[in-house]
């Protein structure tokens, strides 16, 4: 078992024929990832890797039966890529892209959550199952099959933590990255509910940043209704009060999302805290023993 | 809004003085930055950012003790930021000073405005202290703000009679801009009640979302890259992410989660960086030179802590940049690579075989450590 994708997904690429979406279609092939084809507006009938390329996601959808999409579309049409999406019925949407205006993702945001869709990202590596399905940038090979569930705000700094992990023999089920910007489709709150429900996940590492309320809230919720492991970090202890921040940035967490603040509502949840980067493996293996 | 006469020397202050006619004026600082009524000038602690003048004298003498020099402010940082214009803005009748702000919450994924009764220089304290005292509205950035939402702002900022209807129609413009404008900041803050019930804004700040530049033209050429951090800028220019800060460990780091924890463990081990820099997932050797040229620039400067974790960027480019920033920039400190990731054994070898003098560290604490002690040692 895993979350979200498996070896049974398949997938097309938003944004296939671009330089970047070629690239990483054919990195997920070489994984094993099932690519069943790609978009791009006006290149329909050409192939890409082998792949065929539509017009729209809803041909893709008709003609491949694909159920998740991987979205490289410029910043400029995201918003309207995964809308495209939703409106197909593809399940699982991850988008890649970096730079979507927030004001873009306050309008897609309401029109995903009422749809059946999830969607991962926007400015996210994506979501992997390893040796079943990966979905976006990361590196495969750093990855191994086990019961470790992984979510992240971070690119590579997932990457760390899954390495640290795999090299203590902790294998993962489904590894996911939220994505680093204000408003993405998927909280960490959603994926501990996937989580929870998954039996193959034994233990959960959240990985969290300065900044929002997504760490204090999800510590409230692991709190009431995660019964499984949980360990944590938080990046940016250090980082110097956001110096292009406004007043208004300062009141609407009412003085929340500084580090100090997050690790504090965390052990309150008495998850396990990483006091550093390098120590993010250790943190799975303490919460996993004092929970035995 | 009061009026104001922008002034770049004292003299022109003065005269703008005498142009508003009044009686009183106020001199304020022009910065990229908040809290300039309680900032202070850094080599001169009595003047403060804005002052209040009664006569073209005083307005000449404030202009002068601010034009040129530094304004530090909670927000600018120790160095401060040098004023290069001062506003000369008419006096008025101050009945009660009130807060409003629009942003994005993350947590609702809408825009909100805010407003307090409790406005002026201290809004940071009431969101801490007295968070129930800041009223809020979310509202649908394609709908804007409706009318029901002023008269609730209004009702609970205790604004009455003709007032409300000049409120309605400038909160809905706020609400307004934010949306069309692609901004994620709108604020005015002290927004003024007058004597006679007329709303004034005294003060803005607009800050712009950055993504959504590319269809806001207008904006984009209002940008003043002088009122910046110029290696920021420079750095923005080649697709790098670079804030600097205070330290004296340079930092060179793939991605922004991976650059900040960098920044802590460096910390945790006793240091202090000097700033933080992201290359990106897909920098190229170009880039990745330019970087060093950035951090090495930095006079303060004693250290630098590499540290890759290769995804799509391949340890080997990293590698040869290295190599290349060493023959084009040259290193005049210590330097501590760290790499990890795709093609890092062919990385690492290049590293090996070049004749860049460097301390290589295979774990993340390792070197921290190291570039902690090269700095001691230096």
């Amino acid at each position: 078992m895993s979350i979200l994708v498996d070896k049974n997904t398949r997938v097309i690429c938003q944004g296939i024929t671009g330089g970047v979406g070629a690239f990483h279609t054919k990195g997920c092939l070489e994984y094993g990832t099932q690519m069943v084809g790609g978009v791009t507006p006006g290149k329909g009938g050409q192939t890409v890797e082998g792949l065929p390329v539509f017009n729209t996601v809803f041909e893709a959808v008709q003609s491949t039966g694909a159920d998740a999409t991987m979205i490289f579309v410029p910043p400029a049409f995201t918003a309207d890529a995964i809308l495209e999406a939703v409106d197909a019925g593809i399940k699982t949407i991850v988008a890649v892209t970096e730079g979507v205006p927030v004001l873009d993702m306050v309008r897609v945001y309401d029109v995903v959550c009422d749809s059946p869709s999830v969607l991962i990202g926007p400015n996210c590596p994506g979501l992997i199952t390893p040796e079943q399905c990966k979905i976006g940038i990361m590196p495969g090979y750093i990855h191994q099959p086990g019961n470790v569930g992984v979510m992240s705000r971070s690119g590579t700094l997932t990457y760390e933590a899954v390495w640290q992990l795999t090299g203590l023999g902790l294998g993962q089920t489904t590894c996911v990255g939220l994505g680093g910007d204000p408003i993405v489709g998927t909280s960490f709150i959603d994926l501990l509910r996937l989580f929870e429900a998954d039996p193959e996940t034994e233990a959960i590492l959240m990985i969290g940043e300065i900044g929002g309320t997504a760490e204090e809230e999800a510590a409230a919720f692991i709190g009431q209704h995660v019964t499984k492991p949980v360990a944590a970090f938080i990046a940016g202890r250090t980082a110097p009060p956001g110096k292009r921040m406004g007043h208004a940035g300062a009141i609407i967490s009412g003085g929340k999302g500084t580090a100090a603040e997050k690790v504090a509502a965390l052990e309150k949840a008495v998850i396990e805290v990483a006091q550093t980067p390098a120590d993010m493996g250790a943190a799975i293996e303490r919460a996993i023993a004092r929970n035995a | 809004m009061p009026r104001g006469v922008v002034a770049r020397h004292a003299e022109e202050a003065a005269q703008a003085f005498a142009d508003l006619g009044g009686t009183l004026a106020v001199v304020k600082a022009q910065i990229h930055a908040g809290g300039r009524g309680k900032g202070t000038i850094k080599d001169n602690p009595q003047q403060r950012g804005v002052q209040l003048v009664r006569s073209a004298e005083e307005a000449a003498d404030v202009a002068g003790n601010l034009l040129g020099h530094h304004l530090m402010t909670i927000q600018t940082g120790g160095e401060g930021q040098c004023v290069r214009q001062v506003l000369v803005e008419e006096g008025c009748d101050i009945a009660r000073e009130l807060y409003l702000g629009v942003v994005v919450d993350r947590a609702a994924s809408l825009p909100v405005m805010m407003a307090s009764s409790e406005g002026g220089v201290e809004i940071e304290k009431v969101a801490a202290e007295t968070p129930e005292l800041i009223f809020k509205e979310y509202f649908d950035p394609t709908r804007g703000l409706d009318s029901f939402q002023a008269r609730k702002l209004c009702a609970r900022l205790d604004i009455f009679g003709p007032s409300v209807r000049s409120a309605d129609k400038f909160l809905k413009a706020i609400a307004r801009l934010f949306a069309d404008l692609d901004c994620s900041l709108a604020e005015i803050n002290p927004l003024v009640v007058t004597g006679a019930g007329e709303l004034l804004a005294l003060d803005a700040k607009i800050n712009f979302d950055d993504n959504a530049l590319f269809r806001r033209g207008a904006i984009a050429e209002l940008r003043d890259t002088s009122e910046e951090e110029p290696m920021e800028v420079q750095a923005g220019e080649a697709g790098l992410s670079y804030v600097k800060l205070d330290g004296n460990i340079g930092c060179l780091v793939n991605g922004a989660g991976l650059a900040m924890s960098t920044m802590d463990l460096i910390k945790f081990h006793g240091g202090e960086p000097a700033n933080f820099l992201d290359v990106g997932g897909g920098a190229n050797v170009d880039q990745v030179t330019e970087a060093f040229r950035i951090l090495l620039a930095d006079k303060h400067v004693q250290a630098v802590l590499v540290n890759i974790f290769g995804g799509i960027m391949r340890c080997t480019t990293i590698a040869n940049a290295l190599v290349e920033a060493y023959k084009t920039v040259g290193f005049n400190v210590p330097l501590v690579v760290r790499l990890e990731g795709t093609e890092v054994e062919e990385g690492r070898r290049i590293l090996a075989d070049s004749d860049v003098d460097i301390l290589a560290a295979e774990d993340l604490s390792v070197a921290a450590r190291k570039v902690v002690a090269a700095v001691a040692d230096g």
